[in-house]
């Protein structure tokens, strides 16, 4: 089963269907889900080993501890087919592909055991971001601006992906494959995350993890004019134009 | 005008708050305090200012910021007046922090710094806890010291703007079982409160609701399971809350 959600003259419908051809997408979706948003960072295995190096230097002078989150606040977060608009003299703006947890069920201090039982489904974000200079201090400017969260098309129930921790991602830049990684590239598991977080940030229905996006090449660059589309096998495609702010 | 939310029956209310500081629901009856419970008197984005006040900058012993150092609080933190806060286990740095919080009246995108007070709908009461324990240096002040379930009181209320002509020189306090441990002053903002409203709305479109908590001035002290904290800024209000013990807590929910 697919969760989306519509406006229709101004009030919003939580829709669902059997299958994808049956979600118009003509229409612009809004984000799938409508909860708090909380990413998980450095939870790519290649980003991360590339800072390794520089955990053990001021600032950071020793290896994260823990899983490091950050937010996006509801600002940032649109739907299917609305555009993401990149500001001007900020520099390179960066798509951000990953796999979205959404809760189903209010889960507060859960066990890894039991973590997957909280999970209502999966769904796509593309976490955009500016540049990723420095992870010491919060990146609110870089990741919270302004359509910065696309979320959808949808969310798949989780009985329909089997395989959550081993998801091909691609991401496409104007119809032209260019990155590739997997669900499989997480430093921390999907149970593990939702643990950690729960222990103590109680999850509600609704509320959404951004699993981990991947290093930030130049092959993840977006500009204005571009369409961008990040695909996850077994859950779909999210599509946004980008636009100049 | 004050305006709180507070939960009555299991259902949330919208009321004001009268001159003697009785809840007064729309409908005009009073309620008896215990007769219902505080909620936040907001739901919006929690931005908070980390070193925002030069004297607690030294007491970190940190410089004080060439811009503001912003962080988020994602909503589970946030909890009314009156409420419980719980201390985890195995730590020794639990500290409270009253700060002002300014709230958003009407959306706000690239506001300049000139029309910036147009955009503040009113004022409210906030303390930051931080578990200092839990700090790492990565986007630091991380989540697991600031954005902690029942770690944020807020309010009792929102005062309108209209009535705190000067929001930057208010008396800030906080008493620990009844003495006084911290006191500053807002005039002492590193960045004020336009300047924040101005400088946030040109990262993103503001909305009202939203909350900035402007940072607190020097006295940390700690904070123990049994200890009443009260929060207070001249004018605008005073926040008082509960440490109980996390087994207390865990004890709560599963009740």
């Amino acid at each position: 089963m697919l969760h989306y959600k519509i406006r229709k003259n101004n009030e919003v419908l939580n829709l669902q269907a059997q299958a994808a051809f049956q979600i118009p997408l003509e229409k612009n979706l809004l984000p799938a889900v409508n909860g708090a948003v909380i990413g998980v960072a450095l939870n790519d295995k290649v980003l991360y080993q590339s800072l390794e190096a520089d955990f053990n230097e001021k600032p950071h002078v020793s290896p994260p501890k823990t899983p490091v989150l950050h937010i996006k606040t509801d600002n940032t977060h649109i739907g299917y087919g609305e555009s993401i608009r990149v500001p001007e003299n900020m520099g390179a703006v960066f798509a951000g592909p990953s796999l979205g947890i959404v809760i189903g069920k209010k889960a507060c201090r859960v066990t890894e055991e039991t973590a997957l039982n909280y999970v209502k489904g999966y769904t796509i974000v593309n976490e955009v971001s500016l540049a990723e200079t420095s992870f010491y201090r919060p990146a609110v400017k870089a990741k919270c601006r302004d359509t910065f969260c696309p979320i959808g098309p949808w969310v798949v129930d989780a009985a329909d992906v089997d395989t959550p921790q081993d998801l091909a991602i691609k991401t496409y830049v104007n119809d032209t494959l260019c990155h590739e990684t997997s669900t499989n590239q997480m430093v921390h598991s999907i149970e593990k995350v939702i643990a950690y977080i729960s222990s103590f940030i109680t999850l509600d229905v609704g509320d959404m993890i951004i699993a981990g996006t991947p290093l930030r090449t130049e092959n993840l660059e977006i500009k204005a004019d571009d369409v961008v589309m990040v695909e996850i096998e077994k859950v779909g495609r999210l599509v946004n134009p980008v636009a100049a702010e | 005008m004050k305006r709180a939310k507070i939960l009555l029956n299991e259902e949330t209310l919208n009321v004001t708050v009268n001159d003697d500081n009785q809840v007064v629901t729309e409908q005009g009856a009073v309620l008896d305090e215990g007769t219902f419970t505080w909620l936040p008197p907001c739901e919006g984005k929690a931005f908070v200012l980390a070193i925002n006040y030069a004297d607690h900058a030294a007491e970190l012993s940190f410089k004080a910021p060439d811009e503001p150092l912003v962080f988020l609080k994602s909503s589970n933190t946030l909890i009314g007046h009156n409420q419980k806060t719980y201390q985890p286990d195995n730590i020794d740095y639990m500290h409270y922090e009253c700060e002002l919080v300014v709230v958003i009246g009407k959306e706000a995108k690239n506001v300049s710094l000139e029309d910036a007070m147009e955009y503040v709908g009113g004022y409210t009461v906030g303390n930051d806890y931080a578990i200092r324990d839990y700090l790492e240096n990565y986007y630091r002040p991380n989540l697991r010291v600031k954005s902690r379930d029942t770690c944020t009181p807020v309010g009792p209320y929102i005062i309108d703007a209209s009535e705190i002509p000067d929001p930057h020189n208010l008396t800030i306090k906080t008493y620990i079982n009844g003495e006084l441990k911290q006191e500053g002053s807002t005039k002492d903002l590193i960045f004020n409160v336009p300047y924040l409203v101005s400088y946030l709305s040109n990262i993103m479109t503001l909305t009202p609701g939203d909350m900035i908590f402007t940072g607190t001035p020097e006295g940390l002290a700690h904070v123990y399971p049994g200890d009443e904290v009260i929060v207070e800024v001249e004018g605008v209000g005073v926040l008082k809350n509960t440490i109980i013990s996390e087994t207390e807590y865990v004890n709560s929910l599963a009740r």
